[in-house]
């Protein structure tokens, strides 16, 4: 019923003096999607986001956040909760009273149950009643995460969630905004860790110098006309070298000696080739014990977008 | 399309931007957390108490500061030299770690674009944080006033003042007066709050931004120190860290006092009014630039330098028209009348401690003849060469009674008479009663010129 999107940009300017740092950026998020941003360093991604908070105001361009058309002044509709930048936090409160205060601050009078709830979505129960003086960056990034979703928000905008975060952090991190997507909230992230980014967009936007070189689902970027190199690990590689060598369309590509592991085999090829090798594997009695991307689509579109002058190495 | 902008509209008006009173609290929870506030509350409510009840037991008392020498004799004394102590530093300080940081603080975390997302609002923003400060700040000086008072009445105890003109104040009247004088004092403690506001505001995370409050009040005071035309001493919001010794003189000194704080007022309005103008301003995306700048500097120092320029211009065609000079202030008829009051009211007390015949200052018609250096110079201004002489008349006695004084009187009006002799009178800082050797009240005494007042006959 609700055909309203979460963000609706349309022809984004944006500039800080002579630097441009976005051109013309459109960006569409429905609700319960999560939308990846990634670009390299300077790309406009924080800027971009900045704006989508109501952190700053664009130069040019509309903005729609949940419906409503975000004005030339600074304010943030409604229902957007995140960070730029890092989370903001006061190292002289405990993590529960840095929620709380927040809480009470937006008038939901500091409801524990919702603050413990946020504390135990991102993992951080045991260190509820420390001063987040002592929080390391991951510590940091969860409870800012934590933060946001105290408010309920409708739409997410996280600026590198997921710096500095171990595994067990990741893990919930995921979980978190799977189950807010789940729940309808549209979330926008930015990342510079490709695997991140696969494992939990649906979508992502490609930002290179301020400008849009890719948008659109992921499973899109992967199909995308390209030759990726492929791992695959044997349970006979001489004999798997030899198909592949025989196979056309599969180049054996040369691991210099970097991994010296007899098993597995380095190839570059299309998604057509690499099939038919798999199938003349398995028809040749070699077992497949392993698949996969040496460089995920995400990262080979990512070079071959943002430099390609050196995409034909 | 009618039904979505309806929606949108709905939306939009619905956004909960965080009240004013809701950025307060969190702006005052912010604040409490801090280690350096919670010291600073504890130390502003204990140790005046002490140091009042300490320095009440020593045999040499602060006499440099007004009311130290009769911190033996009234506990009302304490609050008195205490707030003296707060007008010279502590107070400046107690502003630049209050208020001189309040928007430092979130510049030096980073945590301006996360309040920003919060509350939506940068102008409640500000006044969370102005009224959390300003909360803190009558905290910690209701904790002077308090403690020294409760430190001098209980270390001392509840006896009469004598006055900056020697007459007595029942301890009721001092009682009230002391509370009067904490609260007079607000008034620049507010305008150096305001300062520390625009400072925090306008330099960011640069320690002069901390530190301003201090500079501000240091060079007032060391302006207080020059031989200034009263106008312009009074244009000065310092002149309110002083102006309450005029509710301890017999009429009550109102007129400086009322334009200290009136100045002191505009300062603190027209500060706060800047460093809200300048916040509002400020660009917050980007991190790195906290705000200041040379232009934010001079955009909060030349509307001031231009509140001290009509001030002192409106004092100056004011006092002139109620025929004061525009010197200092000092002149030879104030200075005689000053002293002979304050020494018939002092002459009485010690009349009264001898046990002699009572007499009224009425009765006494004390006199003074003053001058100053040689007989060359005009007898007016500052100067350690003032010189005294003071006759009186006692009942049934056809002699005049004569005494001899050296004053020291400051730029800001106040003078220390220093007893010349003859040494019965004056001397010698005890008088033997009868029950003992006590303190003697003409030995030396302080006393105040109305800066303003017009000198009469
Ligand atoms: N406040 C600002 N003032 C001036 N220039 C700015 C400002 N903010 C961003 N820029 C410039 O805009 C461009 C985009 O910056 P932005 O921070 O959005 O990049 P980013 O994609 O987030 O980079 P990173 O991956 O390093 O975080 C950069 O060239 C940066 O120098
Ligand atoms: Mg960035």
């Amino acid at each position: 019923m609700d055909t309203l999107l979460a963000v609706r940009a349309r022809g984004i300017t944006k500039s800080f003096g002579d630097v441009v740092a976005l051109d013309g950026v459109d960006l569409d998020v429905t609700p319960g999607q999560i939308h990846g941003l990634v670009g390299p360093n300077g790309a406009g991604k924080t800027t971009l986001l900045g704006l989508l908070l109501g952190l700053a105001v664009a130069d040019s361009g509309s903005l729609d956040i949940l419906g409503t058309p975000v004005g030339r002044t600074l304010d943030a509709p409604d229902g957007v909760a995140g960070f730029v930048d890092g989370p903001g936090l006061y190292p002289s409160l405990t993590a529960r009273q840095n929620l709380a205060a927040l809480a009470a601050l937006r008038g939901d009078d500091a409801r524990t149950t919702a603050i413990d709830d946020a504390l135990a979505q991102v993992g951080l129960t045991d260190v509820a009643d420390e001063r987040a003086r002592g929080f390391s960056l991951g510590m940091r990034q969860r409870l800012g995460l934590a933060a946001a979703l105290l408010t309920k928000p409708r739409l997410l905008v996280l600026d590198e969630p997921s710096n500095g975060l171990d595994p067990a952090g990741k893990k919930h991190v995921h979980g978190v905004l799977t189950r807010l997507a789940t729940d309808g909230t549209g979330v926008v992230l930015s990342s510079h860790r490709m695997d991140d980014v696969e494992a939990l967009c649906s979508d992502v936007t490609l930002l290179a110098t301020g400008r849009v070189v890719f948008s659109g689902p992921l499973s899109k970027l992967a199909d995308e006309e390209q030759e990726l190199d492929y791992r695959i690990r044997t349970s006979d590689a001489p004999a798997a070298r030899q198909l592949a060598a025989e196979t056309p369309g599969i180049r054996l590509v040369d691991d210099a000696g970097v991994r010296h592991d007899a098993q597995v085999l380095l190839v570059r090829a299309l998604v057509p080739a690499l099939d038919e090798l798999m199938v003349r594997l398995v028809q040749a009695g070699v077992a497949v014990r392993e698949l996969s991307p040496l460089v995920s689509p995400l990262e080979a579109a990512f070079l071959a977008l943002t430099e390609p002058e050196e995409a034909g190495r | 399309m009618t039904a979505a902008l309806t929606h949108a509209q709905a939306r939009g008006a619905g956004a909960r931007r965080a009240s004013v009173a809701r950025c307060y609290r969190f702006e005052l929870v912010k604040l409490v957390s801090q280690w350096r506030i919670r010291l600073l509350v504890l130390a502003c409510w204990i140790v005046p108490a002490l140091f009042v009840a300490g320095v009440s037991q020593q045999s040499t008392l602060p006499v440099d500061t007004l009311f130290g020498r009769w911190m033996h004799a009234t506990g009302w004394a304490g609050p008195l030299v205490v707030l003296g102590f707060a007008g010279t530093w502590a107070l400046p300080l107690l502003t630049s770690v209050v208020a001189g940081d309040v928007f430092a603080a979130e510049d030096r975390l980073g945590t301006w674009r996360h309040l920003l997302v919060a509350v939506r609002s940068p102008r409640r923003i500000f006044a969370g944080k102005a009224f959390a400060s300003l909360t803190v700040l009558l905290l910690l000086v209701a904790g002077l006033a308090c403690s020294s008072a409760a430190g001098g009445v209980v270390a001392v105890g509840n006896q009469p003042l004598v006055g900056l003109d020697g007459h007595l104040l029942t301890p009721a009247d001092a009682a009230v007066k002391v509370l009067l004088a904490w609260v007079c004092v607000l008034a620049p403690t507010l305008a150096l709050a305001g300062i520390g506001l625009l400072g925090s505001v306008a330099l960011g995370r640069s320690p002069m931004g901390l530190l301003l409050p201090v500079l501000v009040a240091l060079a007032m005071q060391l302006a207080q120190m020059m031989p200034l035309p009263v106008a312009v001493r009074l244009a000065l919001p310092s002149y309110a860290f002083i102006a309450w010794n005029g509710l301890f003189t017999g009429p009550a000194q109102l007129a400086p006092l009322l334009i200290g704080t009136g100045v002191s007022l505009a300062w603190a309005v027209l500060a706060t009014a800047l460093a809200y103008l300048l916040f509002l301003r400020r660009d917050f995306t980007n991190l790195s630039d906290d705000g200041s700048g040379r232009r934010a500097v001079t955009a909060g120092v030349l509307p001031l330098i231009g509140l001290v320029a009509v001030t002192v211009a409106v004092l100056t065609t004011s006092i002139t028209a109620t025929a004061t000079a525009t010197g200092s202030g000092i002149g030879q008829e104030k200075v005689q009348s000053s002293v002979a009051t304050a020494f018939a009211h002092l002459y009485r007390m010690q009349t009264e401690q001898l046990h002699r015949p009572a007499v009224t200052e009425d009765r006494l018609r004390a006199t003074a003849t003053c001058n100053k250096g040689g007989l060359q110079v005009a007898a007016q201004g500052p100067g350690n060469d003032w010189r005294c002489v003071v006759s009186w008349h006692l009942p049934g006695v056809q002699a005049a009674g004569q005494a001899i004084y050296q004053l020291d009187v400051t730029p800001d009006g106040r003078f220390m008479a220093d007893g010349d002799g003859p040494k019965e009178v004056n001397g010698y800082f005890l008088v033997r009663t009868p029950e003992g050797d006590t303190p003697n009240p003409l030995w030396q005494f302080d006393g105040n010129v109305e800066l303003l007042s017009t000198p009469k006959g």
